[in-house]
């Protein structure tokens, strides 16, 4: 790998950039019209237009990305997260273009793609899954039979679904008919399938996710993270390792997460994801991401390995850089998303010139983020200003250096979700790790500003 | 003849939806209130209500263009 495409913008860019130059690797960035003059477009070795600010006209445009990575020579493609990174048509045009694709094969996202069938592949890896039907439901006395199996309430999910779309609760057997019907058409009409399928509901539970390394015949993992803290099943701050967990359930995760990547031939970077009820001790597969996550960062914090580093060595020699006994565990890590939106009004989002960006420095803290003093924030994309991450010797340790370090930052021109974060970080739920994934809908003074 | 101007910057839609018909076409009656567009900001959709009542006389932002606050999206005549 000589020459590495970036189809993304913003924050993942500029990571991207950096590990690939360590690597001696020479980066080419998409932009947008309005991401010219953008940090990741300066950072990068070059630059390509990819069209309008219209995501859907420039960062999803498949043809236009692939011709300005073939027309700028280069001899791979990294797609970052979100726009084209889990789309296993444009990863399979990728390699049909003679380029290697930082990614796992378009099989692989296919299957873990598709909801339904990506349960049954962890079902068959031993990974543990919610009591729920098997494939697609049936219909009339089948689907009560099946409802009646699972017991109430229950969720209808969509296969085609996934990051919380596509989700319905059924609280008692009357409504299941309807409730399938409804949530049938609803999955035809959003995702082209109308194939959904029964799920247990669990209700305070907290969100974990195993992070899996693999080179298509063997895998590892580089352990795991808790993202329980979320907005509309948006996430706010992570951590790893996961605390509160019991070692017996760490260990069973973690080792039927690398089992599930062995089994469907998983190349690259992936992070299967989990529902961990902390009364019952049970942990239930959710789904498997097929690309880099936002939060890799608290794994590179406790591991001391750059992970998109690993990705790019992976996708380049085709075998894994590293044995699971050279991944190494220490201390904790925490990391804060810090978005360019209004707490105090609903987290409007907030757009604007930065006139004033100061990070926190000091012992522990790294800061990742796509802009610099006097960049401007545009409308048209995500929310995502910067990720503040702070790592120390212990949870203890890190939540007091976290508390000092988000009162160092100095943010002027746009709001941001800032003082959310400071009164989280400071929440004795937080602290007790009492905390789920409802907790911040369900704790509306944190809602209203700076609690 | 008044404006309906744009309270966000962002990207304008005409639509609910991209399978979906306009809100209101050009020659259409509107009411003080009436939704006639969408502009997306950051991921959030924002709703874009006529201040006037009368007949929309042209649009002067196409669907998926991009508005800056302040900017006239479409022209009503009143009466």
């Amino acid at each position: 790998m000589e020459r590495l495409f970036i189809a993304n913008r913003g924050e993942i860019a500029v990571r991207v950039i950096r590990s690939a130059r360590e690597l001696g690797i020479r980066t080419v960035v998409a932009a947008s019209e309005p991401d010219e003059k953008s940090h990741a477009a300066r950072l990068a070795d070059e630059y390509r237009l990819v069209g309008p600010a219209p995501a859907t006209k420039s960062y999803l445009d498949q043809s236009a990305v692939l011709s300005a990575a073939l027309e700028s020579g280069c001899d791979a493609v990294h797609p970052g997260y979100g726009f084209l990174s889990e789309n296993a048509a444009f990863a399979a045009a990728v390699i049909e273009a003679g380029l290697t694709w930082v990614g796992p094969s378009p099989e692989a996202i296919e299957l873990m793609g598709d909801k339904a069938r990506a349960r049954d592949a962890a079902r068959r890896a031993g990974v543990p899954i919610l009591q729920g039907s098997e494939g697609a439901v049936g219909h009339g006395e089948d689907l009560i039979a099946e409802g009646r199996e699972i017991g109430y309430p229950l969720l209808v999910k969509a296969s085609a679904g996934g990051g919380g779309r596509g989700i319905r609760l059924v609280a008692s057997e009357q409504d299941l008919v309807a409730t399938v019907e409804v949530a049938q058409a609803e999955a035809r009409a959003a995702f082209g399938s109308a194939d959904v399928y029964l799920e247990r509901f669990l209700g305070r539970a907290r969100h974990v996710e195993v992070q899996v390394l693999g080179d298509g015949q063997d895998a590892i993992h580089l352990g795991d993270r808790d993202c329980s803290m979320q907005r509309r099943q948006q996430k706010i701050l992570e951590e790893a390792p996961a605390p509160a967990l019991p070692d017996a359930v760490r260990e069973r995760i973690q080792q039927s997460s690398v089992e599930l990547a062995r089994e469907c031939h998983y190349r690259g970077l992936g992070t299967v994801e989990f529902l961990y009820d902390p009364e019952s001790h049970e942990a239930a597969f959710i789904e498997m991401n097929t690309r880099l996550q936002v939060e890799h960062p608290v794994t590179e914090m406790i591991t001391g390995l750059d992970l998109v580093r690993e990705q790019l060595l992976v996708a380049d020699e085709g075998k894994l850089p590293l044995s699971q006994k050279q991944v190494q565990f220490r201390g904790h890590a925490f990391e804060f998303r810090l978005n360019a939106e209004d707490p105090s009004s609903g987290f409007m989002p907030s757009p604007g010139t930065l006139e004033r960006l100061d990070w926190p420095g000091g012992p522990g803290v790294r800061i990742d983020s796509g802009f610099v003093a006097g960049s401007v924030v545009a409308p048209f994309y995500d929310s995502l200003l910067a990720k503040l991450i702070v790592w120390d010797a212990s949870r203890d340790e890190v939540i007091a250096r976290s508390v000092r370090a988000l009162g160092e930052v100095d943010v002027e021109g746009v709001k941001t979700t800032l003082p959310l974060l400071q009164a989280l970080i400071q929440r004795p739920e937080l602290r007790d790790v009492e905390h789920h994934s409802k907790f911040l809908e369900n704790t509306p003074e944190l809602l209203g500003g700076a609690a | 003849m008044a404006d309906i101007l744009s309270p966000l910057p962002g990207i304008f839609y005409r639509k609910p939806g991209p399978d979906k018909a306009p809100y209101v076409n050009e020659g259409d009656h509107v009411d003080v209130g009436q939704t006639v567009g969408m502009v997306e900001v950051m991921k959030q959709f924002t709703e874009v209500r006529s201040d006037a009542a009368g007949t929309i006389d042209h649009f002067h932002i196409e669907d998926g263009g991009t508005v800056n606050p302040g900017e006239a999206i479409a022209t009503v005549s009143e009466g």
